[in-house]
């Protein structure tokens, strides 16, 4: 055995285009998606789902499902009552926030359309699915609360009888009370403009791909979890905390995840009820959700009615902001429910300096499925909102929209800048990525061919749509969250581990669903420690190895999780450093490290590779006194502040006047997200941000009927976009690295989605604006535009 | 039960199924060809796109949560695992970038075959409607785009159009 000379590349591996190591088994099928994983003894379960939105259960009789050819066993919630724990919330964002009892099995009564109710375990799923037919069920119906307004109204029908209410909290970040700027009151006392919106955050639905899926086996002492989870440590947590099971006995693994947006940013009744069902059998049981069931029963995101209030002076200078807030829970509230409003209360002032801010947010429960985290999470809704009413403070006082936000936006200069809602943003360069973005979407160009248009009469007008965004990612740190009343803390843990021959195991605490944390990882410890690219493993998503971890949502990976990695290799390369001394027999102060050697000064013959000190180690024949034979770290890293990516989004639309029809033309954006370890991952989470943002623009609405049934409850009805409804993007960045962590990254999982929705919806109102439109509510399909034109053209005909 | 033969990546296999049996879960259950995955039930997705001979033998993509295994019995099925693993297309979806989560992969590459195969040479605009049927939530589809003209390049044996930079797109 000889120990590898370490890889010199003399090109730093941070910054590469590095193809993913990930993609040989995806492009392969040699996938481990959790719906692919057998084990011996395997049953499946099915789950029969409530038709009411709400109704109380009188009755449920499984007694002839278990007659059913196949069928092992089949229970209700009242069934297991006293043994399937409870759903837990880990947000209550308020002292007095109403949390209701949501068991993963509904007991006694039923509060949306999907909430599971019974459940068959059978040999295989067909078996399971049909014995769920032969279950009987008898509902009271009882009165539906679908509006988040006449939800809080007086006399309203109750969600949750015993809290005689359905306002959950209302929370308020006041700037004059908290001392961050002035009272906004006295912003609209002195106001020269005042221009209040509102605006309707429709509810989506995130729609990963893979559809949820889980695996419990209890076989031997202990229980092995399969789930397709972003979150495979706080899962293991939380079913122990919420059961009873002892922590130490359960395994967790996320295997290959199908993509998550913060769909799976979530412990799921489906996970609650697999394991439940496979105690009571003794045996492993698999559950996979249909694309329907997913639907109807995974969380949704957004669904918030924003009233906004804009304060200004004539010359454009922004001098306050008051949000009035009601956002929609659903019937219970999952893991972070509460809290992504409360994420967005910190991004209504944006990239802005005016001095005066009130943001009030009620959450409301309604008989619909629970609301939770969406890619962005409360932070696309605010810039949702900011960037638009910035769009009619441009319109108001006839000045181009990019010149509003460079009378109020933070100068390069000015950083490092605390905001009014109290925020030190580190750094930021808005002119540079709005400059830039300019010059390749050919603004001024773009700008003369709609006057044009306009004069002409053009029967397609042409829009023009600014989003100039900031965004608060690196979820987070632990003492913010906690001030914030979260239940866990914000860090990240990483170990790393040099192998005998000089290869690097590293254990992450993150865990990728499509992020490519490998291969981006793998080029971090790669810099580090001067070895190969390819010499890098990178472990996630199994408690087994990965003892310690707080996941993947937020943008928090690489802005928390790297640095925890950069530690753990420091330490390891300091141990390293000790041993290369004595086996050079010099003063570990004597040595440099570069290209994964350690070098006498003076002496750059005399060295020893980290893979030499790596195999020294494991022989541990000759090592000093009182060194341990290991080169392992551990590191944690807690951030101190979040990391601010900012950016400047340009669209062009097409406006079809007659049809309504919209159409990008172009769609441009300069990102800076800092330091960029990958720049083809980046182009790639830009990508597909973008594209969900359209499609809230465009295209995707999650719609109940007056039932409170799911109108669009399958991919045929909830239109995700397909190849043929989006843009080509030009993309391009600036980087003005963060100074809050030793990397310089920001995070740029959350950006593209955060930026886009308000660029396309301001292009669109930009190029209806002459007939006097003034906003088109999302999704903005050719019948909502050309409604909201005819509207206009009414009013305006009245008007004269 | 009804006895069908069925050949998949290169296997005869010979089994008795359920006839209302889809030849997605025929696929995964019965063969272990988990390379094809669900992703919805209402044949929107296109995640379980595989090729299937038609009765003159030409391979057509097909989405095999709507056909049922009998209607499989005879023909030929190739899925993302008989493609060989250095299939042009694969290859471009590597070096392109053309996935993340890969979950939708399986199928668009399939589909992207199955295009490139009636249209050797198409424009952008013809991938995007070619691929409509298979649904990706990662990617924005730019990618899927480059690269399956990576690929119909390569396959055309045009090597010069197979080696643009990555990273950044150009405006």
């Amino acid at each position: 055995m000889t120990a590898t000379l370490a890889g010199t590349a003399a090109e730093p591996e941070v910054g590469r285009a590095r193809l993913r190591k990930e993609d040989a088994r995806l492009v392969t099928g040699r996938t481990r998606w959790t719906e692919n994983i057998t084990v011996p003894g395997m049953l499946h379960l099915a789950i029969l789902r409530s038709p009411h939105a709400h109704a109380r259960i009188s009755r449920v009789d499984t007694s002839a499902a278990l007659r059913e050819p196949n069928v092992i066993a089949a229970f209700s919630g009242a069934d297991v009552a006293e043994t399937q724990g409870t759903m837990a919330c880990a947000w209550p964002v308020t002292e007095d926030i109403v949390l209701p009892i949501y068991r993963p099995l509904a007991v006694d009564e039923v509060r949306h359309v999907g909430e599971p109710v019974a459940v068959v375990v059978a040999r295989d799923r067909a078996s399971a699915t049909d014995a769920l037919e032969a279950i009987e069920v008898d509902y009271e119906p009882l009165p539906v609360v679908l509006g988040l307004e006449s939800a809080l109204a007086d006399g309203a029908p109750l969600v949750h009888a015993d809290a005689g209410t359905n306002k959950c909290y209302t929370w308020v970040l006041d700037s004059g009370e908290a001392g961050t700027g002035k009272a906004v009151g006295e912003a609209a006392a002195a106001a020269e403009l005042t221009i209040h919106r509102r605006y309707v955050q429709q509810r989506l639905v995130p729609a990963s791909m893979e559809p949820r899926s889980v695996l419990v086996d209890p076989t031997g002492d202990e229980w092995t979890i399969y789930s397709a989870t972003q979150i495979p440590h706080i899962l293991r947590f939380l079913l122990a905390a919420t059961t009873g099971t002892p922590e130490h006995k359960i395994r967790v693994i996320a295997p290959d995840v199908g993509g998550g947006f913060g769909g799976k940013l979530a412990v799921t009744p489906e996970e609650w009820i697999a394991f439940a069902a496979a105690n009571r059998v003794g045996k492993p049981v698999k559950y996979t959700e249909s694309r329907s069931e997913s639907m109807v029963s995974a969380h949704h995101g957004r669904d918030m009615i924003q009233d906004i209030t804009l304060y200004a002076r004539r010359d454009g200078t922004v001098t306050g902001l008051s949000v009035k807030l009601l956002a929609n829970m659903g019937a219970y509230l999952g893991i972070v429910t509460p809290g992504v409003p409360i994420l967005g209360a910190f991004m209504y002032n944006a990239i802005y300096k005016f001095p005066a801010y009130r943001f009030e947010c009620t959450g409301v429960f309604t008989t619909t499925t629970k609301t939770d985290a969406y890619r962005g999470a409360g932070r696309p809704e605010a810039t949702y909102a900011i960037e638009r009413i910035m769009d009619e403070l441009a319109a108001e006082l006839d000045l181009d929209p990019l010149e509003v936000r460079r009378r109020n936006w933070i100068r390069h200069d000015e950083f490092p800048f605390t905001t009014v809602a109290g925020l030190e943003y580190d750094s930021g360069n808005y002119e540079a990525a709005t400059e830039k973005a300019m010059q390749l979407f050919g603004y001024d160009t773009l700008r003369a061919e709609q006057a044009k248009r306009r004069v002409a009469g053009d029967p397609v007008q042409l829009g023009i749509g600014v989003s100039t965004y900031t965004e608060m990612c690196g979820l987070a740190p632990s003492r913010i969250l906690g001030a914030l009343r979260y239940g866990a803390g914000g860090w990240e843990s990483a170990s790393v581990r040099l192998l005998p021959t000089g290869k690097v195991e590293v254990v992450t605490g993150t865990s990728p669903h499509g992020q490519g944390h490998v291969t981006s990882w793998s080029q971090i410890v790669a810099d580090q420690l001067g070895v190969a690219f390819d010499d890098v493993e990178v472990l996630h998503g199994d408690t087994r190895t990965s003892h310690k971890g707080l996941d993947t949502y937020g943008s928090r990976s690489l802005a928390v999780g790297g640095i925890a990695l950069v530690l753990a290799c420091q330490k390891v390369r300091e141990k390293a450093r000790t041993i290369a001394a004595h086996l050079l027999e010099c003063a570990p102060d004597d040595l440099e490290f570069a290209d994964g050697a350690f070098r006498v000064r003076g002496t750059p013959t005399s060295a020893k590779t980290i893979g030499e000190c790596a195999l020294a180690v494991f022989a541990a024949h000759d090592l000093p006194d009182g060194v341990e034979p290991q080169l392992d770290a551990e590191a944690t890293f807690d951030p101190q502040t979040f990391s601010f990516p900012h950016g400047t989004h340009l669209c062009a639309v097409d406006v079809d006047t007659e049809t309504g029809a919209a159409t990008i033309r172009k769609y441009v954006c300069v990102d800076d997200v800092g330091t960029v370890v990958n720049p083809l991952i980046v182009e790639g989470q830009v990508h597909g941000g973008v594209a969900q943002g359209i499609a809230q623009a465009l295209y995707e609405e999650a719609v109940f009927d007056e039932d409170g049934n799911l109108v669009t409850g399958s991919l045929a009805d909830y239109t995700v976009p397909s190849s043929a409804d989006l843009p080509e993007i030009v993309s391009d960045r600036t980087e003005t690295p963060a100074t809050s962590n030793p990397l310089g990254v920001k995070g740029v999982g959350e950006a593209g989605t955060i930026a886009s929705t308000p660029a396309v919806v301001n292009a669109i109102v930009d190029a209806l604006r002459p007939s006097g439109v003034t906003d088109v509510p999302m999704p903005c399909t050719p019948e909502r535009v050309w409604r909201a034109l005819q509207t206009a053209r009414s009013g305006q005909e009245v008007a004269a | 039960m009804t006895r069908i033969s069925v050949t998949v990546d290169g296997t005869r296999y010979e089994d008795d199924v359920p006839s209302r049996t889809l030849l997605v879960h025929h696929l995964r259950e019965q063969l272990g060809k988990v390379g094809t995955v669900v992703g919805c039930d209402t044949s929107n997705c296109g995640a379980c796109t595989v090729l299937m001979t038609d009765p003159d033998g030409v391979p057509r993509g097909v989405k095999s949560c709507t056909v049922l295994a009998v209607q499989a019995d005879g023909r030929e099925v190739t899925t993302i695992e008989g493609l060989g693993g250095d299939h042009p297309v694969q290859r471009a979806f590597h070096e392109r970038h053309a996935l993340q989560c890969g979950y939708c992969t399986p199928g668009m590459v399939m589909a992207a075959v199955d295009l490139l195969r009636e249209q050797p040479d198409p424009s952008d605009a013809q991938v995007r409607e070619g691929l409509e049927g298979n649904l990706c939530r990662c990617t924005g589809y730019q990618n899927i785009v480059r690269a399956v003209q990576q690929a119909a390049a390569e396959l055309r044996g045009n090597e010069a159009a197979v080696t643009q930079p990555v990273g950044v797109s150009g405006p």
